[in-house]
């Protein structure tokens, strides 16, 4: 299993914002994307979980096999947190989340409705949903968003976990995670400003 | 899919869903219009049926744009279109939960209500079934609104003007119906028509809706 990514080219907002993007990621690789603010790592991250289509290129896996996390956890407030995630259990077909639970220290928070949690147990809930979702490939936008120190530690962990049971990262983060990965910079593949702004006219921009 | 509808269920009926408003906005349009049309009731029963089924198609129209907007600011609608669901059977599932959630309380009440508008018994059978055929048509023609305005701030005002005209024929037809009841001629063929607007849109709107939340999600 590989996720390979070939000459890819990706737009935000009418705009092509990379260009010519490629790499391979095998089992039990890890690639961190680096790069300035809005150079295009969640545009890319988006593109390759199949959000949105690329304007070149291709991004070859085998079906089925990517999770993604953006930005925001999607978790609905009103629930609790074992609601939320055994919610996202059931989308996937896992059986059991108390492995994703034990990890997060999640422990004690399970009856606690999601809107009542820190942003930092927020984020740690967000990231125990990729343990039960049972893909190889995560694709993890800025995952260690609001995580003190120690939990950092722990997402590392975790991450190490799944790269050695041979699974696959890809992640776009700011900070050393204390894991071995390559580095992927963006700022060779960032689009040269076009002439002329083609297709604006179209429809849904 | 099942667990989507539970959550979807258990999200409405909990605080800040959508549950209770589109039932007690269709308690106080009903309750209001006697005390604004006056208390003839020989009036009243001449526009009871057009009235309640203005009123349970506003009702429905209020939640609308509940159905995906929450998803899409938490941002669980990314994570639900990268999930193994097909985003045509998600919009599916959607639909029906808005209806098990408005259009199903709304037509078990519409009876009890019409009395307050008072309805010629004979309309009170036609006026449920034409209402239990008739609202998931507007859930499903609703949700295909809410997906194309998914993306939009403040998309309800959109969502509106152009979920109404899409309303007009479930409309036309259901009041309808319940007018040829109380007036004792035949009810089949705007039955049949409702029938056919229900089947129409449950076939093919989910399709557009998908297509559409794949576009607004770029």
């Amino acid at each position: 299993m590989e996720l390979r990514v070939e000459n890819l080219s990706c737009q935000r907002g009418g705009l092509t914002v990379l260009e010519g993007v490629s790499f391979a990621l095998g089992p039990g690789e890890a690639v961190v994307l680096r790069g300035p603010n809005g150079i295009g790592k969640t545009t890319l991250l988006r593109t390759i979980a199949g959000l949105q289509p690329p304007v070149a290129g291709q991004v070859e896996a085998p079906e089925d096999c990517m999770a993604y996390a953006g930005h925001a956890d999607g978790l609905k407030g009103p629930l609790t947190v074992t609601q939320n995630l055994s919610f996202w259990a059931q989308v996937y077909g896992v059986a059991d989340i108390a492995p994703a639970l034990e990890l997060y220290a999640l422990g004690p928070l399970v009856d606690r409705q999601a809107q009542d949690l820190s942003a930092g147990q927020k984020r740690r809930l967000g990231l125990a949903r990729m343990m039960v979702t049972g893909r190889p490939i995560w694709i993890l936008d800025e995952p260690t968003v609001s995580l003190d120190a120690a939990n950092v530690a722990l997402f590392g962990e975790m991450i190490s976990g799944h790269l050695s049971a041979g699974g696959m990262a890809l992640m776009a983060t700011h900070i050393e995670l204390g894991i071995e990965a390559r580095t992927l910079d963006l700022a060779p593949y960032k689009a040269v400003a076009p002439a002329e702004e083609t297709e604006l006219d179209e429809a849904f921009l | 899919m099942k667990a989507l509808l539970l959550r979807d269920l258990a999200l409405a009926v909990k605080a800040g869903g959508g549950f209770g408003l589109s039932l007690a906005f269709f308690l106080i349009v009903t309750v209001l219009i006697p005390f604004g049309v006056g208390p003839d009731t020989g009036i009243l029963s001449e526009v009871a049926s057009g009235v309640l089924w203005v009123g349970a198609l506003l009702a429905c129209l209020l939640s609308l744009d509940r159905i995906f907007q929450l998803d899409f600011e938490d941002g669980s609608l990314d994570l639900l279109v990268t999930a193994p669901l097909p985003l045509e059977g998600l919009v599916a599932v959607k639909a029906f939960a808005h209806w098990l959630t408005t259009g199903l309380p709304l037509t078990l009440m519409a009876p009890v209500l019409a009395v307050l508008l008072n309805l010629d018994p004979a309309g009170f059978p036609w006026l449920v079934v034409s209402l239990a055929l008739g609202t998931p048509a507007l859930s499903m023609i609703g949700t295909f609104g809410a997906a194309l305005t998914v993306g939009l701030k403040r998309g309800g005002l959109l969502l509106s003007l152009l979920v109404l005209p899409l309303y007009v024929p479930t409309l036309i037809f259901g009041a309808e119906t319940v007018r040829r009841a109380v007036d004792g001629f035949d009810t089949t063929t705007p039955l049949l028509m409702l029938a056919g607007i229900t089947l129409g849109t449950i076939a093919l709107l989910p399709f557009a809706a998908a297509a559409a939340i794949r576009i607004n999600l770029r």
